[in-house]
């Protein structure tokens, strides 16, 4: 199992929920994150007061994948969440060691 | 039992007492029209303090302390009601000496349905009453966008029952009560135009707001740490609620639904609109963007200075001191503050101070007799009143009513201050300040929305 962690931009989360359904893929959890890569901030003035925003907000989606589909929902995400601009985001893949269905106790790829 | 009726006897006759007096009372001097809207500017006016004045405050300050923020203006909707009908509207317009009112009004003895001709010919003196509390509600409310987020509750209840007392009733009894010093239309010795609290209400609150920033010193991180206003949407509706509140501020001071008040209304409007304006213009310049807070600044600065000048002037010197006041503040709340590095909160000071302080001399430059009839000499002839009518004299007059604002409010401020650090200690803990007002002075939060 692998657990793959997409960091995209907030605009493109329908898009990528909607090809990742598409493709068959059932479970993801996302949230609302905040950070930065190579990306820029930006700058915001209040009443004379300046503040550099460089944590810009981002949306983390997680999913947890049998490793034969890893390649291909990795794709399909990277080539969804595109724009071809600095601040796209990155994926990031793990090894999962074990997952637990709570409502039966099911393990491992049976319980994805 | 019988004691407790004993004990109350003479308050409930206290109570009864203005009844009586309605019913004896000439009815047929008071005009429905001019009750009516004195009643609906009493209400527009206290609309800009709850919720306009708390909304635009509120939204201006970091979410932990939003509520603490709010209940600073709120409950001076309270506290200043019972001062007001105590003692407060004695002080300010009783007869008495140039500087005080006497205490003929105290617990509103004799303030009924008869009108007051000195103040009000054709509505009741109650009306007149009710219309003053709003005013002596709003005024210590803006003061305290300069100490918002480092306050404990209890001193700045206590601040503001002292400042009523020392600050606002002496003042507003100086420029509009009889006999005031200042009051160019009963009486004062040095004739003073304030049609609306210019000085009684924006120089006084926000030069004590500055006293106040510099006393308590500035926030807890700052200004290291951001500190964004933390909902400008609040703001925003805040301000066209006090924009809209303001034609009942201003307006209403014509005491009448007069072509005066059409006069005033029209001046106030125009007055926001050239100030918002010339705001965004400078912050265009400055800045590179105009800003939405930015625009509603600008609004609130312009309302701040034409306040004085708006039953004097004509619509197009309300544009011009309007558009003035915008580029005035901007600058003042940008560049000097920043310059100073004081913790003015809100900018309490860099708006109602400083757009108070031009309002007032910019009304000695552009009142004229064409607006405002009410000065006659012996002969019946209408007076010259500012600069453009040739009465050059009323631009001095002015700022000898705004240097004595100033250093009421300095003085008053700075006493209360010392009293009230010494007594209940006016900021909060650090720890207390970190974790927010809302939690640490009073136990609940702005924002629950896990709730």
């Amino acid at each position: 199992m692998k657990k793959i962690e997409a960091i995209i931009q907030p605009h493109k989360l329908d898009e990528v929920k909607e090809a990742l359904k598409n493709i068959g893929v059932d479970g993801l959890t996302i949230s609302e994150v905040r950070g930065h890569g190579r990306q820029k901030g930006h700058r915001e003035v209040y009443r004379g007061m300046e503040y550099e925003v460089d944590l810009l907000p981002k949306i983390k989606i997680e999913a947890v994948v049998p490793d034969a589909r890893m390649e291909e929902i990795a794709r399909t995400i990277s080539a969804t969440a595109r724009t071809g601009k600095i601040g796209d985001g990155k994926i990031f893949i793990y090894d999962v060691l074990e997952a637990i269905r709570i409502r039966n106790d099911d393990t491992g790829e049976a319980a994805l | 039992m019988n004691r407790v009726v004993k004990l109350l006897l003479p308050y409930c006759a206290l109570c009864c007492a203005p009844l009586v007096a309605q019913t004896n009372s000439a009815a047929p001097a008071i005009n429905a029209g001019d009750n009516a809207w004195m009643l609906t500017s009493a209400a527009l006016v206290l609309m800009m303090t709850g919720p306009g004045l708390a909304l635009f405050y509120g939204g201006l300050v970091r979410s932990k302390n939003v509520l603490g923020t709010m209940m600073h203006s709120f409950v001076l909707m309270a506290v200043v009601t019972v001062l007001w009908a105590v003692y407060g509207y004695s002080l300010a317009f009783a007869e008495g000496n140039p500087f005080i009112g006497g205490l003929h009004y105290l617990f509103l003895r004799g303030v009924g349905a008869a009108p007051n001709a000195d103040y009000g010919a054709t509505v009741p003196h109650e009306t007149y009453m009710v219309y003053q509390l709003m005013f002596a509600i709003i005024t210590p409310a803006l003061i305290s966008g300069a100490f918002a987020e480092r306050m404990k509750f209890s001193a700045m209840l206590l601040f503001t029952c002292l400042w009523s007392t020392i600050v606002y009733f002496p003042m507003a009894h100086m420029v509009w009560g009889k006999g005031g010093l200042l009051n160019a239309f009963l009486g004062g010795k040095i004739p003073c135009f304030d049609f609306a609290g210019g000085t009684v209400v924006h120089v006084t609150s926000g030069v004590s707001a500055l006293i106040c920033a510099l006393w308590l010193g500035k926030r807890v991180g700052f200004p290291k740490e951001p500190m964004k206003p933390h909902n400008l949407v609040l703001s925003l509706i805040g301000a066209c609620m006090l924009w809209v509140g303001w034609f009942g501020f201003n307006a209403g001071s014509a005491v009448a639904a007069s072509s005066l008040a059409t006069s005033a209304f029209v001046a106030t409007h125009f007055g926001a609109a050239a100030a918002t304006l010339g705001w965004l213009l400078g912050e265009w310049l400055k800045n590179g963007k105009p800003s939405m807070l930015g625009g509603i600044s600008g609004a609130v600065a312009g309302l701040v200075a034409i306040t004085p000048a708006s039953g004097f002037v004509t619509p197009f010197a309300a544009l011009l001191i309007g558009f003035l006041a915008g580029l005035f503040c901007f600058f003042m709340v940008t560049a000097v503050k920043n310059k100073f590095g004081y913790d003015d909160t809100l900018d309490a000071f860099g708006v109602h101070g400083a757009g108070g302080t031009l309002g007032a001399i910019l009304t000695g430059v552009f009142a004229t007799n064409a607006i405002n009839d009410g000065l006659k000499d012996a002969a019946g002839k209408l007076v010259p009143l500012g600069l453009i009518d040739g009465n050059a004299g009323q631009v001095w007059n002015q700022f000898v009513g705004v240097l004595i604002s100033w250093g009421l409010a300095i003085a008053g401020t700075l006493v209360i201050l010392k009293v009230v650090d010494a007594t209940v200690g006016l900021r909060v803990s650090r720890d207390q300040e970190i974790e927010g007002l809302d939690l640490s002075m009073h136990g609940e939060e702005g924002y629950n929305l896990d709730a």
